[in-house]
């Protein structure tokens, strides 16, 4: 592959705002975007990454650091890597699929090694890649999407797309907020690599994931599936944001009397940590490790220890307060559906990747703990990015389209009632942060909930334009509304428990419902069923 | 959330300003502004990048909590993450020694 010596130009527009011309923009600098801007480029691709924050140090990777779904091409392993995920995740994943992406991953994970990353050497001398530092390796993908002719542009949010007068997307819009103006990019593609919604949570890293790229591409038509599979939450200390769960198998959770809590686990028990949360204080002492297991603990996560070390807290022989705090779509597997190999959407011109797109196809209706989306993230910003130019070449030389602003929200001028952001995030979170709400779902708190969300949609899309100052955090908040509606829609037209959805009025898993639940619309939510794959195959045999 | 910028070990590079993914900071003609606190998502990145340890991210994503500069200075904390990682010359060998293979699956 010969490295990409051709940039996106930049086109002389009055002060105020900067403007590219590109044949691939990708809005997301996290492991998927950057994977995408890479191959995308690696593919003669003209590039550009439109990032929220800094790439590099932006998203739920930098901060927290993962697990990776890395496995040798052995056989056996990667038969017994697929096998043992399948019920977790209730049989929503596709074979297929789980097998290009243990090839991808293999194959990225060793280009980090041969790129330099610092992978740990074990006793017998080899190479173990199935973890990654986030700083470390974030810090590598941005050095590699630079040298890759990549313009990168930091505190630049996207707002919204583009699109010519077909519809299809040709680029997008949005703020550099350190700057106070605007930026637009006009590409023959786009990635959306934005990555999920965890409202404004606080869990590590994720503050930046507000759903943005969700609204963007709902705004042009596209679809999203599995968004009843949204309701992750993470272990963290109550004070704290560290929610990396891992060392939590080490644990003991009790009660304020300090008698322990039946069932409590990090691993299959985290439903009797939120039950007994919703009663009241619940305590963690990581008391199940020795010596040999902390010491590999602290060399492993350093950041896990920060909470604990900056308070004085001995976390494997003192009491600590617990609480789980929301993940969203992060650790969930809901959203944009992916049509085919290139991680296309449902929308000409528009790519998917990472936890912007659904995990369905890899990790069914359950992840967290097995390294999967850390996987997806690679994989699937490898196949985007290759997608996304492949398609923008085969669109020739740029033409002279008509552009037009597919943002809704925020940017109309209506009644003149100002679009008020805190206050609507405040009021998303109040529906869906609540155990009682999301982690136990029930027909009738679901249709409660959606009554008050539809008509904060009402509201909002009759509110007036946002200020300037306040476009962003009001695009954040409608993103995270919309986000909303989706999966309690979704999680209501699911009517069993499967995977990390459960319903309280459906407690079982029902055979008949081995479909996914695909969704859309802003103004008007819908859901649909769509298949699974062994059921098309079945019927294409009969 | 974040709390302290040392003055005195601050030299005005800015590098945290840029590479706050909550864009926290604001630039000054000297050094930098906390300007948005409630912002922070305490994710402790800046802490990683700040050349001079100047940096204290306390551990309370919801709450501020006031923190003494002198005191801090007193103990190890200024810096601790970036040894921890091994992104200090001193520890530059600390980045390769993950040890999360031996801890998976348990
Ligand atoms: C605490 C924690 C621990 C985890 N541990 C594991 C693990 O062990 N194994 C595993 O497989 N997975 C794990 N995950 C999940 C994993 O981190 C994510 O799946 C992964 O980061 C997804 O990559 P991404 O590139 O899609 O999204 P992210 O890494 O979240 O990046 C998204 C990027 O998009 C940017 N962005 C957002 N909105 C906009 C916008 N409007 N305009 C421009 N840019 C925007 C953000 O700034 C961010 O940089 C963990 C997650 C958390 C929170
Ligand atoms: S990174 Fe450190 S030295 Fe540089 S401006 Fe920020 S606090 Fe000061
Ligand atoms: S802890 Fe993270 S969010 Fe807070 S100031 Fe530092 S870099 Fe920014």
């Amino acid at each position: 592959m010969t490295t990409n010596d051709r940039r996106a130009e930049q086109r002389p527009v009055p002060g105020g705002s900067v403007e590219f011309d590109a044949d691939v923009l990708v809005i997301g600098g996290g492991p998927a975007g950057t994977w995408a801007a890479v191959s995308a480029a690696e593919r003669g691709a003209r590039v550009v990454l439109a990032d929220k924050g800094f790439c590099g140090t932006s998203g739920a990777t930098a901060a927290a650091g993962t697990g990776v779904w890395y496995v040798d091409p052995d056989p056996a392993l990667r038969e017994a890597a697929m096998a043992n995920r399948e019920k977790l995740g209730g049989h929503l994943q596709d074979r297929r699929w789980m097998a290009r992406v243990l090839d991808q991953t293999y194959q990225d994970g060793n280009r980090l090694a041969a790129w330099g990353y610092p992978y740990p050497v074990d006793d017998s001398g080899k190479s173990q890649r199935n973890s990654l530092q986030g700083p470390e390796y974030m810090r590598l993908m941005r050095k590699r999407t630079k040298q890759a002719s990549v313009t990168i542009l930091d505190h630049s949010t996207a707002l919204e797309l583009l699109v010519d007068d077909d519809g299809a997307v040709a680029g997008a819009s949005g703020v550099r907020r350190q700057k106070h103006d605007r930026w637009t990019v006009r590409a023959k593609a786009v990635v959306i690599a934005t990555g999920g919604c965890a409202f404004l949570s606080k869990t590590l890293g994720s503050n930046v994931l507000t759903g943005d790229g969700y609204l963007m591409a709902a705004e042009v038509g596209a679809e999203f599936s599995s968004m009843e599979f949204s309701n992750a939450y993470a272990i963290s200390p109550a004070f704290g944001s560290v929610t990396k769960t891992l060392f939590y198998g080490w644990a003991t959770f009790s009660y304020e009397d300090g008698s322990v809590v039946p069932g409590a686990a990090s691993k299959g028990g985290r439903s009797a940590i939120a039950r007994a949360l919703l009663q009241g204080p619940v305590y963690a002492r990581l008391d199940k490790a020795d010596g040999n297991v902390q010491r590999d603990m602290r060399a492993s996560q350093p950041n896990f220890f920060l909470p604990f070390d900056r308070t004085g807290i001995d976390p494997f022989s003192e009491r600590f307060p617990v609480t789980l705090r929301l993940e969203g779509t992060v650790r969930g597997t809901g959203g944009l559906r992916i049509v085919d190999d290139s991680c296309a959407t449902s929308v000409p011109g528009l790519y998917a990747a990472g936890d912007a797109a659904t995990r369905e196809l890899i990790c069914g209706g359950f992840t967290g703990g097995g390294s999967h989306n850390a996987a997806w993230a690679m994989s699937s910003g490898t196949w985007a990015g290759r997608g996304a130019a492949d398609y923008a070449r085969q669109l020739g030389p740029a033409r002279q389209r008509r552009l037009a602003s597919a943002g809704t929200v925020a940017f109309r001028s209506r009644s003149n009632r100002p679009l008020e952001p805190a206050v609507l995030a405040r009021a998303v979170q109040d529906e869906v942060y609540p155990y009682e709400l999301n982690y136990f779902r029930h027909a009738s708190r679901l249709d409660g909930a959606l009554a008050r969300l539809d008509a904060a949609w009402v509201d909002v899309s009759a509110a007036d334009a946002a200020s300037k100052d306040d476009l962003l955090r009001a695009r954040e908040s409608a993103a995270m509304l919309a986000t909303s509606r989706w999966m309690y829609r979704s999680a209501r037209a699911r009517n069993e428990s499967r995977g990390m959805h459960r319903r309280d009025d459906y407690p079982d898993q029902d055979d008949r419902q081995r479909h996914y639940v695909t969704s859309g619309g802003l103004d008007e939510v819908w859901t649909a069923v769509r298949p699974h794959a062994d059921a098309s195959y079945a019927e294409a045999a009969e | 959330m974040i709390e302290v910028i040392d003055a005195e070990r601050c030299t005005s590079c800015d590098i945290c300003v840029n590479v706050c993914p909550t864009n926290v900071f604001d630039k000054t003609d000297g050094i930098p502004v906390i300007a948005r606190q409630s912002d922070c998502q305490t994710c402790f990145l800046c802490e990683l990048y700040c050349p001079e340890d100047a940096l204290y991210v306390a551990p309370h994503a919801d709450t501020p909590c006031p923190t003494d500069v002198v005191a801090l200075r007193e103990t190890a904390a200024l810096g601790s993450y970036r040894r921890a990682v091994g992104w200090t010359d001193q520890t530059r060998d600390l980045r390769g020694i993950d040890r999360s293979y031996l801890l998976f699956g348990h």
